[in-house]
């Protein structure tokens, strides 16, 4: 049995996910393979059993993820039966983005924001529902729970809709569009909590095991194929490493961990001295920088 | 960073949450108050104080101290400007309790956020800076919390180190505020002296204001009984969605609102008054015997009754209020200021259904509760109404439950969020003031002229060619000696509504008025032909329905705006072009047209004659010429 507030912050997610089902036309859910999406996707299955989920769910694949979370995200498929999309955007393929060498902002652009939002709009999907959380970063904080986009999916953070209760306000004209974070009052902490006692699969690279990696910016890269250029003095070497948050492979920074079970993980948790998005080397320009993303429509 | 040695990787079992709510001035150190709560909670990590030292240093208003108020604030613009703009939501945990915050700001003008914000809340921390004592924004802020049904609050004195620890000084803001919040029904009040600067008795016990001996805020926040009461109270269950995967299995899913419901209960469906038994309670982990307050669960029912989302389930001896009147607090959040008369869509609970603010009773000053007359409700004021609804909605009140007794209202054409309602009491109008029982009624009144009454509405826009059309059809009804009226919007306002102008609200009662005369002509026997441009559905609707849908013949005099501009026969679209009229339908203001008119008259095909004769050949076509 969950503990009272887990119970309490599933409860509210359940509630807000069969609102969207009930008020929108033709919901999806973006599924990014992350644990965040993991607890999602085992909401929704609890809100609508003993129906199947009504919505797809939608990978935006960069072609840059850890090999790892594809073959995790293809077996949760077939595991549960879902209707999967994965649309990647062939124009920057075509371009030869990549995260190397055009940089992690345009890579992020083009390959992550430019394709979801030509994802979204080429199945008309008028609801996405999103495991972004409001203790995530500092202009989460301040996000609603039903986000409305205007037509073009642009978020404008002094423009949104008072919040009250749980009274979501789920009108929109055709072409505008809602952001649903079914989970925004989850900690990292509580969805851990939550993965553990619903025994909830995972993708392996959050526990640690020895894994080769090299020193990038600060951060330890894990070599995880060879797309990865290395200098002709550079060599990785193997050390006992785990992911917090789970990306693109070259932007994505491990920490050093023998946390090889989620009640390590849990008990780390308790002790971490750096926040998740620390190993996310998106964010670190300057502090304002996901808020400047997420208004040109960034999840 | 959490290194408290007794916490488990398994949650206890206990382990629940409490959402609340701080408030206070511009200056009185809220933003700083939870960004110690954070901080000396360690749930702070290391890199953001890093940001936070370099932030300080930019932006921050405590030199080369570290500025917790730069923690919380996190848009840009606010980050600039020094000050928390909207609702920003901060969590905290103890192995006792997580946190919910909802940090929202004391501007005069952000009423709307702190609404907000209290919607969620089971407690709020009101800040009272010790040097200021009890202001203005205190009692506002107080007001607030009590309206959206907080029920405990903690009064945080703070910058105690700024009255050197003075107990006096903090005794009399308490003896102050106790005095003042005595009538606003609070369940508890607990005033603790603080330095959120400092970090006396936030998390830890200070040692220089070592008179006060109850708790610190941490302390209090993590053992204070906030029972809600919920599962106690009456059962309500708010459908939400219907779960029909298969031809046998027909489920409501939905969250309990409030009470409790064991599998072999009885149920009535409110709107309907169909009775039932509960025959699962439905989950992925299994059936359920009983499921209570805040359960997320999917019910089946012993008998295939027609039920929908919207509907509310409640036990038959203890039901919630069905009514299509009520009288209800109000906050409105819009630059568009509420008008009686006008419509939105409202949504109570999963129940989204049309409605309009029919009287506003009185305006509340939110700084001294006084009752203010009021003929619309601007952004950030607060007012009691009357709401019809265009059909029943079920509820209850909200100071009996908070889930079943709120409501907000939704903008028609811009979809925005309008405003936030919290229902006091159901009316019954028609059962509570009789009508007077007239002896002459308006069959016989009409008999006696030989016709049938009824309401000819003319629309369009301005130089469509309304008023002539209109005039025409006066003139040959006349002709055929039957009793007519005709009220044309123009002259109208030389008298009837002399004291209105073009604003939004204005025009609505401009509507109203004129909707109310018609009826009357209409009951006394009268055809009565109206010319307005009326432009939005909504008011002409409001007026089929007052009228009666079968006495009231639509009209809508279609020219387009460049040729009703050509003809300008007022000269009003050579003043709009020049600036000299705002607010103008069809320019500046949106002009609907009806979509199904009972008559289209489209003037660019049709000649003036042609169209009063087609109306004409319509009444007779109703038989409403007909002896």
């Amino acid at each position: 049995m969950l503990p009272k507030h887990l119970r309490r912050l599933e409860a509210e997610s359940i509630e807000i996910m069969r609102d969207v089902v009930a008020e929108f036309e033709r919901p999806v859910m973006l599924y990014s393979i992350g644990k965040d999406s993991s607890v999602m996707l085992h909401i929704a299955i609890k809100a609508f059993y003993p129906a199947k989920i009504p919505f797809p769910l939608l990978h935006v694949d960069t072609t840059w993820k850890f090999r790892e979370m594809i073959s995790f995200r293809d077996a949760t498929a077939r595991r549960l039966g879902l209707d999967l999309i994965v649309h990647v955007n062939k124009d920057g393929i075509a371009r030869g983005i990549n995260p190397i060498d055009s940089g992690s902002a345009l890579h992020t652009q083009v390959m992550k924001t430019d394709a979801l939002k030509q994802a979204l709009d080429f199945h008309g999907f008028d609801a996405a529902f999103g495991g972004a959380r409001r203790d995530e970063e500092r202009s989460r904080a301040k996000e609603r729970i039903l986000s409305f986009r205007s037509a073009g999916h642009v978020w404008d953070p002094r423009n949104q809709r008072p919040e009250l209760w749980s009274l979501f306000n789920t009108r929109i004209r055709q072409g505008e569009t809602m952001r649903v974070f079914a989970m925004s009052n989850w900690t990292e902490l509580e969805v851990w909590e939550y993965i553990m006692i619903e025994k909830i699969p995972v993708v392996p690279l959050y526990f640690a095991k020895q894994r080769p990696i090299v020193h990038r910016n600060g951060a330890m890269i894990m070599v995880d194929d060879e797309r990865l250029p290395l200098n002709c003095d550079e060599t990785p070497e193997m050390r006992m490493i785990r992911f917090r948050t789970l990306g693109c492979y070259p932007l994505s920074g491990a920490i050093e961990s023998d946390a090889t079970t989620i009640e390590g993980i849990v008990a780390e948790m308790q002790t971490a001295t750096v926040s998740e998005r620390q190993g996310r080397l998106i964010d670190t320009d300057e502090a304002a920088s996901m808020e400047k993303k997420k208004r040109e429509g960034y999840f | 960073m959490l290194t408290n040695p007794t916490m488990e990787p398994v949650p206890a079992r206990t382990k629940d949450q409490l959402r609340f709510i701080t408030c206070g001035s511009v200056d009185d150190g809220k933003s700083t108050l939870i960004g110690r709560l954070l901080h000396d909670s360690k749930m702070i990590y290391h890199d953001q104080i890093t940001a936070l030292e370099r932030d300080s240093i930019k932006y921050g208003s405590t030199g080369n101290n570290i500025d917790f108020a730069l923690l919380v604030d996190g848009l840009e613009a606010e980050r600039e400007q020094g000050i928390t703009i909207d609702v920003a939501y901060r969590f905290f945990s103890t192995p006792r309790r997580s946190f919910m915050v909802a940090d929202t700001p004391g501007h005069e003008q952000y009423t709307r956020n702190m609404a907000t914000g209290a919607s969620q809340a089971q407690l709020a921390i009101i800040l009272i800076d010790a040097r200021k004592g009890v202001m203005v924004q205190t009692r506002r802020h107080s007001f607030i919390c009590a309206l959206l049904g907080i029920r405990h609050i903690v009064l945080a004195v703070n910058k105690i180190d700024l009255v050197a620890y003075d107990k006096e000084c903090f005794d009399r803001i308490a003896r102050d505020y106790l005095a003042f919040a005595a009538g606003l029904g609070f369940t508890s009040i607990v005033p603790i002296p603080i330095s959120a600067r400092d970090g006396d008795n936030v998390v830890d016990r200070s040692a220089r204001a070592n008179w006060y001996h109850g708790p610190c805020l941490l302390e209090y926040l993590e053992s204070i009984d906030i029972q809600s009461g919920t599962a106690s109270q009456a059962f309500r269950f708010p459908v939400q969605w219907v779960n029909r995967p298969n031809p046998e299995f027909r489920g409501y899913a939905g969250t309990v609102a409030s009470g409790e419901i064991s599998a072999g209960d009885e149920i009535i469906v409110a709107a309907s008054g169909r009775t039932t038994r509960v025959k699962r309670i439905v989950t992925h982990g299994g059936n359920l015997v009983g499921a209570e307050a805040g359960d997320a669960v999917t019910i089946t029912l012993e008998d295939e009754i027609d039920i929908g989302r919207g509907d509310v389930l409640s036990r038959p001896d203890n039901q919630p209020e069905v009514a299509d009147q009520f009288a209800a607090y109000v906050i409105w959040m819009d630059e568009e200021p509420l008008a009686p008369g006008r419509n939105y869509v409202l949504r109570i609970g999963s129940q989204t259904i049309a409605g309009s603010i029919t009287e506003i009773r009185h305006r509340i000053d939110v700084n001294t509760c006084e009752h203010l007359a009021a003929g619309m409700v601007s952004l950030n004021e607060i007012a009691f109404c009357n709401v019809a609804t265009t059909m029943p909605a079920v509820f209850d009140p909200y100071d009996v439950n908070r889930k079943t007794g709120s409501f907000i209202f939704i903008d028609r054409y811009t979809n925005r969020t309008a405003g936030a309602g919290m229902i006091a009491f159901p009316l019954r109008r028609a059962a509570n003031i009789a009508r007077q029982g007239l002896s002459v009624d308006r069959r016989e009144r009409a008999a006696l002229k030989n016709q049938k009454p009824c309401v000819i509405w003319f629309t369009g826009l301005s130089g469509a060619g309304k008023s002539a059309i209109a005039n025409l059809v006066d003139q040959k009804l006349f002709a055929m000696s039957r009793h007519t009226m005709l009220l044309d919007g123009d002259n109208l306002r030389h008298g009837l509504s002399v004291d209105l102008g073009f604003s939004e609200a204005d025009r609505v009662e401009n509507i109203r008025r004129v909707g109310e005369v018609a009826k009357l002509m209409a009951d006394s026997g009268l055809i009565v032909i109206c010319s307005l441009i009326s432009p939005t559905r909504a008011e002409r609707d409001r007026v089929r329905t007052l009228v009666g849908k079968e006495e009231f013949i639509e009209v809508f005099v279609d020219t387009p705006i460049e040729e009703c501009a050509r003809r300008d026969p007022k000269g009003l679209y050579s003043k709009v072009k020049s600036g000299k009229i705002k607010n103008f339908t069809g320019i500046d203001a949106c002009y609907e047209a009806p979509a199904t008119p009972d008559i289209h008259v489209r003037t660019m095909e049709q000649t003036l004659e042609h169209s009063a004769k087609a109306v004409v050949d319509f009444l007779m076509a109703r038989s409403i010429l007909d002896g």
